[in-house]
């Protein structure tokens, strides 16, 4: 056959309440067939009651080798905390 | 399972010493590897022909017990049954897409398994004779492959370790589904008894060979277990679903197939008689009785849906078109 059937991302609503989360992916030839495989393949026991399903290919990832100039210097603003900043025991909760 | 999913991989690598150590920093501090992160080709290649392994095995593994969906004795068996080859499917599909993740295709694995480049655990390749088949292979055969998955869990590749939490959660039904059917027949008439010992006799060594060669003997074990990818030895695990086993058999008075097994106070554990590796190795090669009829069955299933994939991409394409054209 020509051409391979497109990968989709599954996301899962668990409950209403929460956010969609990322469960896996499969292969669809389009997105009616995507959302019923994704049923097939990631609820089969409850896990949720909302599906999303997106083409793998239009994700656009970080790059890994990155990781350290983009996420590394937040641990550094240790101001942005509420923790930073002193308050007498007298203010009370804040 | 896993044991068996490393057959034929190759763990060589050649990147500069700086380059492995720095990765090898990264494993031994519990860090999860990801899709996109610098890794060793070695490592890329190893997983990609386990986890392919794996998944040619769940897809495999359904055909022996759908070979019995439409004998089932009862509604509440059958419908136990459909569902967990079910499992079954679903579990080859998320394997499979963890493979994808390293950048194999879908496609090129299916190629792999019907040309016989991949291999399937080989306990797949013993014939399902009788209805205690089904129970003895829900209680042996997911019992060995939940000792077997329990640790890859922990395995050092992210979309591994997800896709076998999720299995694991699954499997435990299959296994108890199946110690039920044993128990039902094994307390049943002595003909139901002793057809349970029968399954029992004919797949205890098969089980037991599913953890792979012992540990002198395995090639592949010690770059797999330096990187995290396999936790535990392939006799260590052996060890672990022997002494499980054992007292399960007895509970229902069945007796283990293996005149040799002692119990062993100093380890506290089985020792058990010598496993026929031939046997093994010819069945891993493909000489198992039931062999020749798991490819065709593959290959026909591939063959026959080509233009059910063919007409839903066409008709996809279609449907994009028209919505296009009317934008």
């Amino acid at each position: 056959m020509s051409g391979e059937v497109p990968l989709w991302e599954v996301f899962i609503r668990p409950r209403n309440g929460l956010s969609h989360k990322h469960v896996g992916s499969i292969h669809a030839a389009d997105e009616v067939m995507a959302l019923q495989a994704a049923r097939d393949v990631y609820t089969r026991r409850g896990e949720g009651n909302s599906i999303w399903v997106v083409p793998s290919a239009a994700i656009t990832a970080s790059d890994p080798d990155q990781a350290g100039e983009n996420f590394e210097p937040t641990a550094e603003k240790i101001y942005r905390h509420p923790t930073f900043y002193d308050i007498p025991d007298e203010v009370g909760h804040m | 399972m896993y044991s068996q999913g490393l057959i034929g991989a190759d763990g060589r690598t050649t990147e500069s010493p700086e380059f492995l150590e720095a990765f090898q920093r990264r494993i031994d501090a519990e860090e999860k590897i990801e899709p996109n992160d610098a890794m060793p080709e070695g490592y890329r290649r190893t997983l990609v022909r386990q986890i392919g392994q794996h998944a040619h095995s769940e897809i495999v593994g359904m055909l022996p017990e759908g070979n019995w969906i439409t004998r089932a004795p009862s509604l509440r068996r059958k419908a136990a049954l459909l569902a967990k080859v079910q499992d079954e499917g679903g579990h080859g599909l998320y394997l499979y897409a963890a493979a994808e993740t390293l950048g194999v295709s879908r496609d090129q694995m299916t190629e792999e398994l019907l040309d016989g480049r991949a291999k399937y655990s080989s306990i797949f390749n013993y014939p399902t004779l009788t209805w205690a088949d089904i129970g003895v292979i829900g209680w042996l055969v997911d019992g060995a492959a939940i000792m077997n998955q329990i640790p890859l869990c922990r395995c050092s590749y992210g979309p591994y370790a997800r896709a076998m939490i999720r299995v694991c959660k699954e499997e435990s039904f299959h296994q108890r589904q199946g110690y039920e059917i044993v128990m039902t027949l094994a307390r049943g008439t002595p003909e139901q008894k002793a057809m349970a010992q029968d399954a029992l006799n004919r797949w205890w060594w098969p089980s037991i060979m599913m953890f792979g060669p012992h540990d002198a003997d395995s090639q592949h074990s010690d770059q797999s277990m330096a990187w995290k990818i396999k936790r535990f030895s392939n006799d260590e695990l052996r060890q672990k679903f022997i002494d499980a086993t054992v007292p399960q058999a007895e509970f229902i008075g069945l007796t283990i197939p293996d005149p040799d097994l002692t119990w062993n106070e100093a380890k506290g554990g089985y020792d058990h008689g010598p496993i026929d590796w031939d046997e093994f190795w010819r069945v891993v090669k493909g000489h198992g009785p039931m062999a020749k009829d798991r490819i065709k069955a593959r290959r026909k299933a591939w063959d026959d849906g080509a233009w059910v994939r063919e007409a839903a991409l066409a008709h996809a394409e279609k449907r994009r078109a028209r919505k296009m054209a009317a934008e």
